[in-house]
């Protein structure tokens, strides 16, 4: 019953699940992608003993949960459907240091006790923390990994397994990276923003294109152009000085801004930034819909950030600071489709 | 005119216990390294003497003293009046998980004190500051109580600069590292003071709530400016977060662009928010100036075409080997507007 229309059911939020054995690394992902944590804080992580739930409400809403390591889910009293009913994605995540002969094996009973009662779950396996791997031996050991999931499952009478391999580290992007095709995979709109985006980067003559959550980093689509790590890189860290800036800039100034902010009224409705001429390159980042949520971030303030849907564009055209209010229409154009395609609930 | 040309250099002295993170953080400030890179390369990036340019002409020495102990034995022997004469700061790093800190052997703060003793014998009117680092390896909730405890311990070992003695709790995951070396930078940067006067003009012409005054290849601050209502601004941290965030971006810029991050990385940043404006564009070959402005198309157009006007006068200031009638000649220029300088 899970079919793609469903998952954007009012009360069906699709989910994903991040499993793996202990100290493998879950925590440390959702912390990191979901609650900014930064990377090293994470050693400070206790070993998980409870599902934890972290809801993700961009412009649709996801959960994500870390499930501890040390429950035994194939035990037949355990009441998997309420863990495995609805679930969209699994990550699977396996310590790339440490020896994997054992996360392989769980891994492939898990996805053939599961195949047959929950046959429409996505696999991925994060291989992970290969920040600590040299190069030559993180592409070994991602080989390695994968060829022997692929036969364990074949030897199982399990031909094509649905499922995605990924080298991951918190150090860095890889892991937003990763993230961000795990999460395509439960859009089902996700063809039609695809033509969408390629459709406003040849109008306006962006090389690439982007449709970012700002909170999380993850990217919910781009223009069918190859990928490129540098610049979604890029992209992130553009999303961290606005973040940032957001932050500390945007305090509520009460009474003073009302007064001295006669153009309130026609001030633009949506974040918008844009970064001229990085060696001819242009950046252009737009917000798509705002609504400012109330989240809970960084040494625990409550505060206000804008936490949704932004288009990022990179463009090398010349004259883009010229041509900007043809951008700024297509931009109008590409949010109202947007929102046809993607009714807020 | 070449008078003015003229660069300045100032010896600064890295001293601290081997692994301690000297050229870590040294690496990050002034090479283009960030946190994990670092990382990855562990102890093995371990230069000597090094020159940096900050603001164009202000040349710092950087000594970065091994601190293994055969070497430290010289520094204060044989190699002493060489190392410790003209020094304009020392800055002393302290692992914050070494055993040897406290209890009954001290040999941290011993070794400090001997280096702290040769320092006021050669350079007494030194600038001395204190890193507390890897402060990360610390728990949040502990950090501040720490930091404290060894502040106090570090002055009383710091002779007659004890008063004088800054000390930070650093770490090169997150901004403290900014906010330490900007400091440290700072105290080296002459006539501050004028710098400070063509700010507040540019402020005032800007309707500024804040303006602030960048390095370019560091992005330290030089300085800032910042009005009433700005003061209520809560982010008491909020320059070395922008530090440290820009120098990330300024990383990957240069990643994406193939292209040596000593030259500009970029004209301009600006972002249009409902509760701000914001400006960050280039203000001179060795500078950037971010300018915070009310919300409103109309601002941020009338204060890019005042930051452009401002260029100009700005430019001057870019050097900084100003021989003694240059500093009168400029600060008239300011109308008798120069702030008590700091
Ligand atoms: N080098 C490196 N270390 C990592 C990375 N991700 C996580 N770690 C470290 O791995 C350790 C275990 O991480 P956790 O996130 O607590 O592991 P977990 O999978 O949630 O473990 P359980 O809760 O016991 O199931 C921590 O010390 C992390 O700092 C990575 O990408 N690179
Ligand atoms: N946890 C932590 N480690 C650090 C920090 N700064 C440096 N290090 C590590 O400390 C080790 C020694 O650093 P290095 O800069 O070579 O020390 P030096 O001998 O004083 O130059 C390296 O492995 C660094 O990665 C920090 O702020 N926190
Ligand atoms: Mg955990």
């Amino acid at each position: 019953d899970l079919e793609p229309g469903n998952l954007l059911h009012a009360d069906h939020k699709p989910r994903l699940l991040l499993m793996g054995l202990k100290r493998s690394g879950k925590s440390s992902i959702s912390n990191v992608v979901f609650r900014k944590m930064a990377p090293h804080e994470t050693l400070f992580l206790e070993t998980t003993t409870t599902i934890r739930k972290e809801a993700m409400h961009s412009f649709m809403d996801f959960q994500v949960w870390d499930l501890p390591g040390q429950i035994d889910y194939l035990d037949p009293d355990f009441d998997a459907e309420s863990i495995f009913g609805g679930v969209g994605a699994m990550i699977w995540v396996l310590d790339a240091i440490d020896n994997y002969m054992e996360p392989v094996s769980r891994l492939t009973e898990t996805i053939l006790h599961l195949q047959h009662s929950y046959p429409d779950i996505k696999y991925s396996v994060f291989i992970h923390k290969v920040d600590s791997l040299t190069e030559d031996f993180r592409d070994d050991t991602m080989r390695d990994v994968r060829q022997r999931i692929t036969d364990d499952l074949y030897d199982a009478g399990l031909e094509n397994p649905p499922i995605t391999y990924y080298g991951t580290s918190i150090y860095d992007h890889s892991i937003f990276e990763a993230f961000s095709k795990v999460m395509q995979g439960l859009v089902p709109q996700l063809p039609t923003f695809e033509a969408l985006l390629n459709t406003v980067s040849a109008n306006c003559r962006f090389e690439k294109a982007y449709l970012f959550d700002v909170y999380s980093k993850v990217y919910i689509a781009s223009d069918t152009t190859p990928v490129d790590m540098k610049a979604y890189e890029l992209c992130a860290d553009l999303i961290d000085i606005i973040v940032d800036m957001s932050e500390v800039y945007g305090w509520d100034r009460g009474q003073d801004q009302q007064e001295t902010d006669r153009s309130q009224a026609v001030a633009a409705p949506s974040a918008e930034s844009f970064v001229s001429n990085i060696k001819g390159y242009h950046l252009y980042l737009k917000e798509i819909n705002r609504s400012a949520l109330r989240a809970q971030v960084r040494q625990g303030f409550r505060l206000t950030i804008y936490r949704n849907l932004s288009f990022i564009g990179i463009s090398k055209y010349s004259d883009f600071e010229i041509s900007k209010v043809l951008v700024d229409q297509n931009m109008q154009a590409f949010q109202d489709t947007l929102l046809k395609v993607f009714p807020r609930g | 005119m070449n008078s003015l040309k003229k660069p300045q250099k100032k010896k600064v002295l890295l001293m601290g216990k081997s692994g301690s993170g000297k050229s870590s953080m040294r690496s990050i400030i002034f090479s283009n390294y960030v946190a994990k890179d670092v990382r990855r390369l562990g102890a093995t990036i371990d230069v000597e003497h090094s020159t940096v340019k900050f603001l164009g002409s202000l040349i710092l020495n950087l000594w970065d003293c091994g601190g293994q102990d055969a070497f430290t034995e010289t520094y204060l022997t044989s190699q002493k009046s060489q190392t410790f004469s003209d020094v304009g700061v020392l800055i002393y790093v302290f692992d914050v998980e070494s055993r040897s800190f406290e209890g009954s052997n001290p040999r941290d703060l011993l070794t400090y004190t001997a280096v702290i003793s040769a320092l006021a014998e050669y350079s007494p009117s030194a600038h001395v500051f204190a890193l507390v680092h890897k402060i990360d390896l610390v728990q949040n909730v502990f950090r501040d109580s720490v930091i404290q405890d060894r502040t106090l311990a570090i002055q009383e070992y710091s002779g007659v600069f004890s008063k004088k003695l800054k000390v930070y709790g650093t770490t090169i995951w997150d901004q403290s590292l900014y906010k330490a070396w900007g400091d440290i930078v700072k105290s080296l940067v002459p006539n501050l003071h004028i710098i400070d006067g063509y700010l507040h003009d540019l402020a005032e012409e800007t309707s500024a709530e804040e303006i602030i005054l960048f390095e370019r290849a560091t992005f330290l601050t030089v300085t800032n400016v910042t009005s009433e209502l700005g003061e209520r601004n809560p982010y008491s941290d909020r320059q070395e977060r922008l530090s440290n965030v820009i120098k990330t971006f300024k990383h990957s810029l240069s990643k994406y662009t193939h292209s040596s991050t000593a030259s500009h990385p970029f004209s301009e940043i600006a972002i249009k928010a409902p509760r701000f404006n914001l400006i960050l564009a280039r203000l001179t070959n060795n500078t950037y100036v971010l300018v915070i402005l009310p919300p409103g198309d109309l601002e941020i157009e009338l204060s890019r075409f005042n930051i452009m006007a401002a260029k100009d006068r700005f430019v001057e200031l870019d050097i900084m080997g100003w021989a003694a009638g240059d500093t009168e000649r400029l600060e008239g220029k300011l109308n008798g507007r120069i702030k008590d300088g700091r």
